[in-house]
């Protein structure tokens, strides 16, 4: 594990201690699908808010009042920590009750928690990123750090699988890295409407449409678990070497610091050494049911 | 469901003893704090006054053990948005579904002196064999503070937090020793779900699986043991049989202790 | 002082347990209840189980009268200093709304001051368990309640002379001498402790207690006595490779044959002293304005641990069991650099069926083993 992915910003909690939430007020909401929104949100303790960093791939602990929390990761563009935002699929109770909050009203917040993805790792390489749906919102701070530092980096590509047209998140940014002449991104959905003229199918069907030299490229994925599995191994096929393959996992994270148990992942806890992990550093449970 | 303002609130008998009802007229401290949330609109127990429905949220004591319960059950379904069944008879069928492994028509024989007074079915039924449930409440009776925790979960819409491990988690988390381990006393506590605070064990006496089985219960396996450890057959038969003998997997495990073709593994 | 080896009469020890409470201790010792030798706050000496024993099996715990007036002529209970460490339930902080509906809130994280214990009577594996449960809660982010109990406890240990019928600490190195972590640590002899001080607190105590300079004799049949322990342990753990060979062996088909005795009850987690999992827990009153945070002992047993939006990550019992001796045993190590396991049996004999982690895990490791000898010899044949 590269000394980047193990860096850590300092945790801003309530209370200095890391189970409080702090108070964080929603300062604006965009509606991205039926389900989705994101929510750009202000720490509002200014002094926490001066502290917050955030590394592209981390989480936060988003608590909603009375009814708990989830672990969320950050959207945002992390070259500007002072508001940061969350895209969350209302699906929990937790998720459902932030879903019935608006601008103005206070969530709590602990965190950022977690590994990042390895960006200088992949320096002077082509990167590639694989999203599937809501996956796409943990990849996007590091797409603002590629494009960012775009220079520094071979090809850029995003290969990007949603569900239906409709559950596109980003839209219209995406359509902007679309246009970029140095950065291929490629769509596809599963279930296409009229308008839909792009590929159907699963993202990973996606790879025959991009040349990958698999010395040179790093890859980074981040979909449900069963898109997270075939992409994986469809790179290990193409000889991407295991070190290069980066995987961003969805557990249950209860306590962000590695202390309540729930989320551990063979030996490894999920909150603290993931949730980005190499592949070569669980190739032993990846595959694995029930671990 | 009402995040802010009052819910209309109904309560149901069917065929029980009254204890999981007045386990809600137990709350004695909370009951002033659950008027303010919630509109008592149908509680015969409490109050002869009705309010018509629909009603928010319906609470369902006892099981379903005549044609006219199975035929006004589905009436309280139609008319509550969120139905939960509280207690061992409404989510099990309760000590009254011993009667489903006897001869009905014999018991009424023996009982009454006019048993064609008498309309029962064959069985006594969980609520959840004849409408939807939305959640079922364990024990007998239920937990108070458990019931509370329900609804005031679905005013504040989180899932209410009711654990369905085993009793041995609420027993060993408030310091009590084994009864099994070191006194020797059967006990179904690590087959049955938590919630009455591990009562029985912390009076030095076996659990009863008042609260039915726990999610991951083998009952196999307990029973093994004990049969290792000197009881009969009929014993374990009676222990599985008790407040929920008619739930899975108590139900199919006495069936197998019962009969004689059992293996023992 | 502070390593050497001292004598100091059985009397002492009351006097040692008022000069605890005196210096504002809570002493939290060894006594009889509900027919078990439990930690509980003691008072005197006389709450001690003197003259007791616990005969201890997979599935069994007895008491039983010594032939002798022994104070420590037991192993341990089914609780070890964890729950004064780490409670089993415990609020993390309350939580009230102001001003209109989720506009904002103010947290309340007071709670009553962490009270200064001393434990007395605790044995070799529980000080390695507590080494052990120091990595998981007072590492990066200090459990506060935890780090300052820890802080503060005194610690009088025991080393054991008789070990029990499901003891192990010799086979995961971790007794029954205490090498570190102890104040004070007496090994009981017939007519006299021997006493060593570990810590400049614990030479402290002893200078109180009148000691007298162990003689060779003395501190000879405190070894033979504690290598004798080590050679009489009820239980026996081969580690070697025992990491390795459980994380590549997840499918072996023993985890079946012991999830069908397996009732997932949790027991052997909240007896062990290392197990540190717990759910957090969030609720509020009816009237929705004041909300609580809780933390309670949970256990990777239960179902509901691992519920995730997407449903549960081990809904078999095989898993869980799986998970749970793996992490002991094996993931433990990656973790927090030492095995998760300290050989004190609490796991074995608190068993509601008798589940025996050592047989359990051997059977695993021997035919791993064995299968490994005989592919080398078919690998030697062929070539």
């Amino acid at each position: 594990m590269s000394a980047e992915m193990t860096y850590r910003p300092p945790v801003i909690s309530g209370h200095e201690r890391p189970m409080v939430p702090a108070l964080a007020r929603i300062i604006d909401r965009t509606v991205e699908t039926s389900n989705t929104a994101t929510y750009q949100l202000e720490l509002c303790d200014p002094g926490l808010a001066a502290k917050f960093r955030f590394r592209p791939g981390q989480f936060n602990m988003v608590y909603a009042f009375g009814v708990g929390e989830a672990a969320i990761s950050i959207c945002s563009d992390p070259g500007d920590c002072t508001k940061f935002s969350h895209t969350i699929r209302h699906v929990g109770s937790v998720t459902f009750a932030i879903s019935r909050l608006s601008p103005g009203d206070c969530v709590g917040v602990r965190g950022p928690f977690g590994s990042s993805w390895p960006l200088s790792a992949c320096r002077g390489r082509d990167v590639l990123l694989v999203a599937g749906g809501i996956g796409i919102a943990p990849l996007r701070p590091m797409i603002y750090e590629l494009l960012r530092h775009r220079d520094l980096y071979g090809r850029l590509m995003l290969l990007y699988g949603v569900r239906s047209p409709r559950d596109m998140l980003y839209r219209e940014e995406v359509e902007g890295w679309m246009r970029r002449r140095d950065f291929q991104v490629l769509t596809t959905v599963d279930y296409p409407d009229a308008d839909w003229s792009g590929p159907v199918g699963v993202v990973t069907n996606l790879m025959r449409r991009v040349r990958v030299d698999a010395a040179r490229t790093s890859v980074f994925v981040c979909g449900p678990r069963i898109m997270n599995r075939a992409a994986a191994h469809s790179f290990l096929a193409h000889h991407v070497p295991q070190e290069h393959i980066f995987v961003s996992l969805e557990r249950n994270m209860r306590c962000g610091i590695g202390q309540c148990g729930h989320c551990q992942y063979g030996p490894k806890f999920v909150c603290k050494d993931g949730p980005v992990f190499s592949y070569a550093s669980i190739q032993h449970q990846f595959s694995k049911e029930e671990i | 469901m009402p995040v802010d303002g009052q819910a209309k609130l109904a309560v149901y008998k069917f065929s029980s003893c009254d204890g999981c009802q007045l386990s809600i007229l137990d709350l004695e401290d909370e009951l002033l704090a659950l008027a303010e949330r919630v509109k008592i609109a149908y509680f015969l127990e409490a109050r002869r006054h009705v309010d018509p429905g629909p009603y928010d949220v319906g609470l369902v004591e006892g099981s379903i053990s005549t044609p006219e319960e199975a035929e006004r059950i589905i009436d309280v379904r139609r008319e509550c948005k969120f139905l939960v069944t509280i207690g061992a008879c409404a989510t099990s069928g309760g000590i009254q579904a011993l009667r489903n492994w006897a001869d009905v028509e014999e018991y009424k024989r023996t009982v009454y002196a006019h048993p064609d007074y008498i309309r029962s079915l064959d069985t006594a039924t969980p609520v959840a064999a004849h409408v939807l449930v939305d959640f079922e409440l364990r024990g007998c009776p239920v937990n108070k503070y458990q019931l509370l925790e329900v609804l005031g979960a679905y005013l504040t819409g989180r899932r209410p937090q009711i654990p369905t491990y085993s009793v041995c988690m609420e027993c060993k988390r408030s310091g009590n020793v084994c009864v099994m381990v070191a006194h020797g006393t059967p006990c179904l506590g690590p087959i049955t779900q938590a919630g009455c605070g591990a009562l029985c064990p912390s009076y030095h006496r076996g659990c009863y699986a008042c609260f039915g089985p726990s999610d991951s219960a083998g009952p196999r396996s307990l029973c093994r043991f004990f049969m290792e450890r000197g009881l009969a057959r009929p014993d374990i038969v009676r222990m599985l049989r008790g407040f929920n003998g008619y739930l899975e997997p108590f139900k199919q495990t006495s069936d197998e202790y019962e009969s004689d073709h059992i293996r023992y593994g | 002082m502070v390593g050497n080896l001292y004598i100091i009469e059985k009397a002492r020890l009351d006097d040692l347990i008022r000069l605890l409470r005196e210096d504002g201790c809570r002493v939290v010792g060894p006594t009889i209840r509900d027919g078990a030798i439990v930690f509980d706050e003691i008072a005197s000496a006389e709450q001690l189980p003197r003259g007791w024993t616990d005969v201890q099996e997979a599935g069994h715990y007895r008491l039983e009268r010594r032939t002798d007036d022994a104070y420590f002529g037991y192993v341990v209970g089914p609780y070890s200093c964890k729950r004064y460490l780490f409670p089993p339930r415990q609020r993390l902080f309350s939580i009230t709304r102001n001003g209109r509906p989720l506009s904002g809130f103010d947290v309340d994280v007071t709670s009553a001051s962490p009270p200064r214990i001393a434990f007395l009577g605790v044995r070799a594996c529980d000080l390695a368990a507590l080494e052990i449960q120091d990595r998981v809660f007072n590492a990066e982010y200090a459990d506060p309640y935890y780090r300052d109990v820890r802080r503060s406890a005194v610690l009088i240990a025991v080393n054991c002379s008789e070990p029990g019928g499901t003891c192990f600490c010799s086979s995961m190195q971790t007794g029954p001498r205490c090498t570190r972590l102890f104040d004070l640590a007496l090994t009981e002899l017939p007519a006299a402790f021997a006493a060593e001080a570990g810590t400049e607190r614990g030479r402290a105590l002893l200078e109180r207690l009148s000691p007298q300079p162990a003689d060779r004799n003395v501190q000879h049949l405190v070894e033979l006595m504690l290598e004798s322990a080590a050679e009489h342990m009820g239980r026996a753990l081969d580690t070697r490779e025992l990491p390795e060979i459980l994380l590549q062996n997840p499918e072996h088909p023993h985890w079946n044959r012991v999830a069908e005795r397996c009732l997932a009850c949790a027991n052997c987690t909240l007896s062990c002293p290392t197990c540190f999992c717990s759910n957090v827990e969030d609720s509020t009153d009816l009237g929705g304005s004041r909300a609580e945070r809780w933390r309670s002992w949970g256990s990777c047993f239960t179902l509901e641990f691992s519920y995730h939006t997407g449903g549960f990550s081990r809904s078999s019992v095989r898993a869980r069991y799986r998970q749970w001796l793996t992490h002991k045993l094996a993931g433990w190590h990656e973790q927090f650099g030492m095995s998760g396991c300290v050989g004190c049996g609490r796991c074995i004999t608190w068993c509601p069926v008798g589940i025996d982690v050592t047989k359990e895990a051997t059977t695993i490791a021997d035919d791993v083993r064995r299968a490994d000898v005989a592919e080398r010899g078919a690998r030697e044949r062929s070539r």
